[in-house]
């Protein structure tokens, strides 16, 4: 670090954000090298995303100064204002995507940097981005429509926008979370090319490994402040994770397995309807009492499709998928709740919950028509909030009470209540799909505690999800989905990261290796 | 089979499919380009009206024709920039406010209307728009009298749709309207004002569909009725699904659309004593529905279409 | 300092109504300008419109009257646009259910009164449903915008009637005129009052105002109604079935734009004619948004638009300030109480830096 030339890129200085109640960024300060990759590490809601999208002018701070190296030296960038961050050499790679879908790679590169009402100049244009290419390797057929480009191309047309727009800062939010092991790998690569070449990047991240590989300095954000800053090379990774979470976190323990029956099955099943993220390929398996299945997979290769059919919103286009031994031949998520089956939602604010009924009615909602809240058509609201008061309190849910609107529930709280809705009549299956995305560390443990105690109570539980750790936190048995199709990788005991990295790739090296 | 080809062989048949397709070639590039933008306009129905009134009185009150033209444009793009501001800047639903504005502007007009002239029992004419002859073109024998006997406004719109084929497909303006309308977040990340872009789309949008009432004001006809607007704008609202948002296919959409109410105007004319007269003017709403049922499935809608955007906003 | 928007948490039953009730003020505030406009004063063109409107039984009866077929095509889109069907079609669905009353009960059926009367208004009904119905199923089977098709259905269907009314349904004894043979005595809506046009269609619409809100607040069917109408996807996870509620709403909401019809043949004309309705199915639509689609704000709100109606005729025969007055009152309540659900949702805060 000291021996690099002290030459500032950029300094934020006592940045403090609020929405409302909450402060998202409370006094933090920064600073930003020529050639330096700086990790910006925290748990989800630390306010690493705020942050940023504060220095790239989405966001009006509160309060403190956002400076960058301008022609004499430091200059204060105005607020609130995308444009002066990006003439001031400011580039941000979202972690989802701004790109415009319908139209070519190119002409997404060239938007926005010639005058509107101008002739444009494309071939120019096409020149400069062909050579940032050659020297970054970051190659991408760029006449392509976005919407025919792979995740990792997509990401690469991001960093290529930035720039093309010679930018002096990268920044990139959660750049991995979309990759396969092997993928991240190669952008990690690019951006040792690139900071070698002064560059200045900005990693947001909240994965430990990947930060200490990749960086030069790291800096951890906990509950919207600074909570330490350290050199990679040096950094404890033990003392790093103390600092993230706050308080050392007991770790989830979990007995062995008794997997019983097959109480779910899917055999030789093939999806073709709706979307084709959702498409599935002669899949086959079995989710057995007693037993956690956690399913592996970049999102996009099919778990959606699998999802879609254990909640009953899909019926298999080919192949048969059995529950109890039945097949089901009817899309029908109310014959599947009242069969036993539990459904937690992939993205639980839009599918989850309807945010301006109460959470009475929420609780209700996939068994309104059954004799348990309704009676000829008549709802029974006694029944209903006799129910949700029970579930606020065995779940603490944290709300007004059975009448507050859902819209008003924090993420945490609405999975409590998800969960509460789906494990309170004990069910026989469970689909937990991205449990604890974008939950605090503690509502993260309860859920894993809950979906832990229903696999002892004797239930299949099927855990669909991206974070790594969590599968491997969860799982009894993992499988892995790509392109469409699923490859058992076997028990939990004796895989490790790469393995499964691999079949997530699509290399069937690793599945041989698992043979062997 | 011969009444069919009897129609389809006269030059007059053609110039009718034109001229009639001329106000809906306005509307449906208006529409166009509002919706590329990511802006449902609703309002058309009543701006073609308002274009229509305003066109027409300006020219009654003494403005030139080309006068009669920029106040219909200046018309429509207020309310357009009202239709904005509810829908853009204020984020509201998309769809009611278009109602309302088609109430508005069509409840403004007439009320204006009935002010300004407030005893005419026949409705008063100006002197209209004319077709004119282009040197050598107009006279060749049959495509002479079918394509080129059109009034100054068919030719308006038929550059109008080049000059908007050009703009959207060639340059760095037509590039942000196109990714506004298909995510917003990547216009705001490339510096760019989605709102300033959506706004501008709207009133410039809205400014060509009043051009379409106006036609029907000035050219088509010499003076005002009320209803004589009687759904056109709707009907621009499916042609533009039919077009797939795409110039060209506008204009085709357009013109096969007037030939084929030229040719049940023309069939009403010849079997009009054995089918009433309502099976006819029933047929443009007709074809209208199927074209929509037709192509919905396939549309590629503009993805934001009907999204508010609020800068900033957490995804 | 300085002013900035923050979501609101929840939005009183106070300041719902105040936003209604803004939205009449600052809309007949506005109209003052062509009034102005026009050369009349605006404060003697209210007087005259309130008087015209309220001033004597006659008047309030033809208010109500007015206000009847309102109530009915408000509720229509009330219940449509509460699961987010977007039925613009009240307008033809007014005239189909009309058409039914007709063919039902101009000769077809001889029953007594007591019969004959809501076989009138369930063919009216299902008439007016079905038309509904029909864009519904076009938008779930071919992903069809059942908005331009809702819109386009009004102008094919009235041009159907006129052709029935000047062909098959013609009445041979109306001097020519382009008007469907009477309904039997035995199909027609008694009135409320002697000698005043008020009639029982004013009933059945408070009926089904009361109805609808039961339903909505007490019913699975509402439950279901509205969890499809805020949030679709959730509702299909939760196992609603979405397309089936939707044409129920769709049958319900066209139905009751139906018996709109119904009642303007059976209660007030007594024959079907293609000018039967003045836009009752487009002024039903700011007659729900002006209630905030609440079905007994419904009620009030179709009183307040058909008065503007009744009092602007009145007003304009006194001072010769044309009539049109009434309409752009009402498209600028509609644009006004739209502004407002903004503030439902937001509200202005001040906000004073704090202190270091």
């Amino acid at each position: 670090m000291t021996d690099i030339p002290a030459s500032a890129l950029l300094s934020l200085e006592n940045i403090t954000k609020r929405f409302g109640p909450l402060v998202a960024n409370d006094g933090i300060s920064l600073s930003l090298q020529r050639g330096e990759i700086l990790a910006l590490l925290g748990e989800n809601g630390a306010g690493k995303t705020t942050l940023m999208n504060i220095l790239f002018g989405h966001y009006v701070q509160d309060e403190g100064v956002v400076r960058v190296a301008g022609k004499n030296g430091l200059e204060t960038l105005p607020s609130g204002s995308p444009g002066a961050a990006l003439a001031a050499g400011v580039g941000m790679v979202h972690q989802h995507f701004t790109l415009a879908e319908n139209l070519s790679g190119l002409a997404n590169i060239r938007l926005g940097t010639e005058a509107l009402l101008s002739l444009g100049r494309a071939s120019a244009a096409r020149r400069k981005i062909e050579q940032i290419i050659a020297e970054s390797g970051l190659t991408v057929d760029l006449d392509r429509r976005v919407a025919d480009l792979t995740v990792g191309e997509k990401q690469r047309v991001e960093i290529l926008k930035a720039l093309y727009r010679d930018a002096k800062v990268l920044i990139l939010d959660e750049p991995t979370a979309v990759l396969t092991p092997q993928e991240a790998d190669g952008l990690f690569v690019v951006l040792r090319r690139l900071a070698a070449n002064g560059l200045g990047v900005i990693f947001i991240s909240h994965k430990l490994g990947e930060v200490l590989a990749i960086s030069n300095r790291i800096l951890v954000l906990r509950a919207g402040r600074k909570a330490g800053e350290l050199v990679s090379a040096t950094a404890d990774r033990r003392a790093i994770a103390d600092l993230m979470v706050g308080k050392a976190v007991a770790e989830v323990t979990r007995a062995p397995a008794k997997p019983g029956a097959a109480l779910m099955a899917f055999d030789k099943v093939s999806l073709r309807q709706g979307a084709s993220r959702q498409s599935l390929r002669k899949v086959s398996f079995e989710l057995r009492a007693g037993e956690i299945v956690g399913l592996a997979g970049v999102s996009g290769n099919g778990q959606a499709g699998i999802a879609a059919l254990i909640s009953g919103l899909a019926v298999p286009s080919e192949g048969e998928l059995l529950l109890y031994g039945k097949p089901i031949h009817r899309a029908d998520p109310r014959a599947l709740v009242a069969a036993g089956v539990a459904r937690m939602p992939e993205d639980r604010q839009h599918d989850g919950v309807v945010g301006t009924m109460s959470v009475a009615d929420n609780i209700a909602i996939e068994e309104v028509r059954s004799p348990a809240f309704s009676r000829s058509g008549w709802l029974d609201r006694k029944a209903m909030r006799a129910r949700a008061q029970s579930a606020i309190a065995a779940y603490d849910v944290r709300c007004l009470g059975p009448d507050a609107e859902a819209r008003l529930l924090s993420g945490g709280n609405v999975q409590k209540l998800i969960l509460a809705r789906v494990l309170e009549r004990e069910p026989r299956v469970i689909l937990a799909n991205q449990p604890t995305r974008g939950l605090d560390v503690g509502a993260q443990a309860e859920v894993h505690r809950r979906i832990i105690a229903a696999r002892d109570r004797g239930a299949a539980v099927m855990v669909i999800s991206e974070d790594l750790d969590e599968l491997f936190a969860l799982s009894d048995r993992f499988l892995v989905a790509h392109e469409g199709e699923i490859t058992d990788a076997g028990p939990a005991e004796g895989l490790d990261r790469s393995t499964i990295g691999l079949l997530m790739a699509g290399h069937s090296a690793a599945a041989e290796g698992l043979a062997s | 089979m011969d009444v069919l080809f009897d129609i389809l062989g006269s030059a007059n048949f053609w110039a009718a499919a034109i001229r009639i397709a001329t106000p809906l070639i306005f509307g449906v590039l208006g529409a166009l380009i509002c919706e590329r933008a990511g802006v449902l306009n609703l309002g058309i129905e009543g701006i073609f009206v308002a274009g229509a009134m305003a066109g027409w009185l300006a020219v009654y009150l003494g403005a030139g024709l080309w006068g009669g033209v920029l106040v219909a444009a200046l018309a429509g793009a207020l309310f357009g920039l009202l239709h904005a501001i509810l829908t853009v800047v204020l984020g509201l639903s998309q769809h009611v406010s278009g109602i309302g504005i088609t109430l508005l502007a069509t409840s403004v007009s007439y009320f204006t209307y009935r002010t300004a002239l407030p005893d005419v029992s026949t409705p008063p004419r100006i002197a209209a728009f004319q077709p004119i002859n282009i040197a050598g073109l107009s006279d060749i024998p049959f495509l002479g009298p079918a394509l080129f006997q059109q009034t100054p406004m068919t030719f308006l719109a038929l550059a109008f749709v080049a000059i908007i084929a050009f703009v959207l497909y060639r340059t760095p303006l037509g590039l942000a309207i196109r990714a506004v309308g298909d995510n917003p977040a990547s216009v705001e990340a490339q510096g760019l004002s989605v709102r300033g872009l959506r706004i501008g789309a709207v009133v410039a949008g809205s400014a060509l569909m009043a051009l379409g009432g106006a036609f029907l004001t000035m050219s088509a006809f010499d003076a005002f009725f009320f209803g004589m607007v009687n759904g056109r704008g709707w009907i621009c609202i499916a042609l533009v699904v039919f077009a797939s948002w795409q110039p060209g296919k506008a204009l085709l959409g357009a013109l096969l659309f007037g030939a084929f109410d030229a040719f049940q105007i023309r069939l009403q004319a010849q079997i009009g004593q054995v089918v009433p007269g309502q099976v006819f003017l029933m047929l443009p709403y007709l074809l209208s529905i199927v074209a929509l049922i037709l192509v919905a499935r396939r549309a590629d809608y503009p993805r934001a279409l009907l999204q508010p955007w609020t800068k900033g906003q957490r995804h | 300092m300085s002013f900035r928007l923050e979501m609101r948490e929840n939005a009183s039953v106070g300041l719902r109504l105040g936003v209604s009730l803004g939205a009449g003020i600052v809309a007949l505030l506005l109209v003052a300008i062509p009034v102005l406009f026009a050369g009349g004063s605006p404060l003697t063109a209210y007087g005259l419109m309130v008087q015209g409107a309220f001033g004597s039984m006659f008047a309030l009866s033809e208010t109500l009257n007015r206000a009847t077929p309102l109530i009915l095509t408000g509720l229509a889109a009330a219940v449509a646009f509460r699961a987010k069907l977007w039925n613009i079609g009240a307008e033809g669905q007014l005239y189909i259910g009309a058409l039914a009353a007709v063919l039902v009960g101009s000769g077809l059926l001889q029953m007594p009164p007591a019969l004959l009367i809501p076989t009138v208004m369930i063919a009216g009904f299902l008439a007016g449903g079905m038309m509904m119905v029909i864009p519904t199923l076009i938008k779930q089977r071919f992903g069809a915008d059942e908005v331009v098709i809702t819109l386009l259905l009004n102008f094919i269907v009235i041009l159907f009637v006129q052709m029935l009314v000047e062909g098959p349904l013609k009445d041979p004894l109306a001097m020519g005129w382009p008007q469907s043979v009477p309904l039997l005595a035995e199909a027609k809506l008694p009135k409320l009052l002697p000698r005043l046009r008020m009639h029982w269609g004013l009933i059945t619409g408070v009926v089904a105002a009361i109805v609808l809100w039961v339903m909505v607040r007490k019913t699975v069917l509402g439950f279901e109604i509205r969890a499809v109408g805020e949030n679709k996807a959730a509702a299909r996870f939760a196992g609603i079935p979405v397309d089936k509620t939707m044409l129920k709403v769709a049958l319900i909401s066209g139905g009751l734009a139906g018996l709109a019809g119904v009642g303007e043949v059976a209660g007030v004309k007594g024959y079907l004619s293609a000018d039967l309705s003045p836009g009752f199915g487009y002024s039903g639509i700011v007659v729900a948004m002006l209630a905030g689609l609440s079905p007994i704000g419904t009620v009030i709100a179709a009183i307040f638009i058909a008065a503007v109606f009744v009092g602007a005729d009145s007003m304009s025969r006194a001072t010769g300030i044309s009539n049109y007055v009434a309409d752009l009152v009402v498209a600028l309540s509609l644009l006004c109480v739209l502004v407002g659900s903004f503030f439902l949702r937001f509200r202005l805060r001040y906000d004073r830096k704090l202190e270091a």
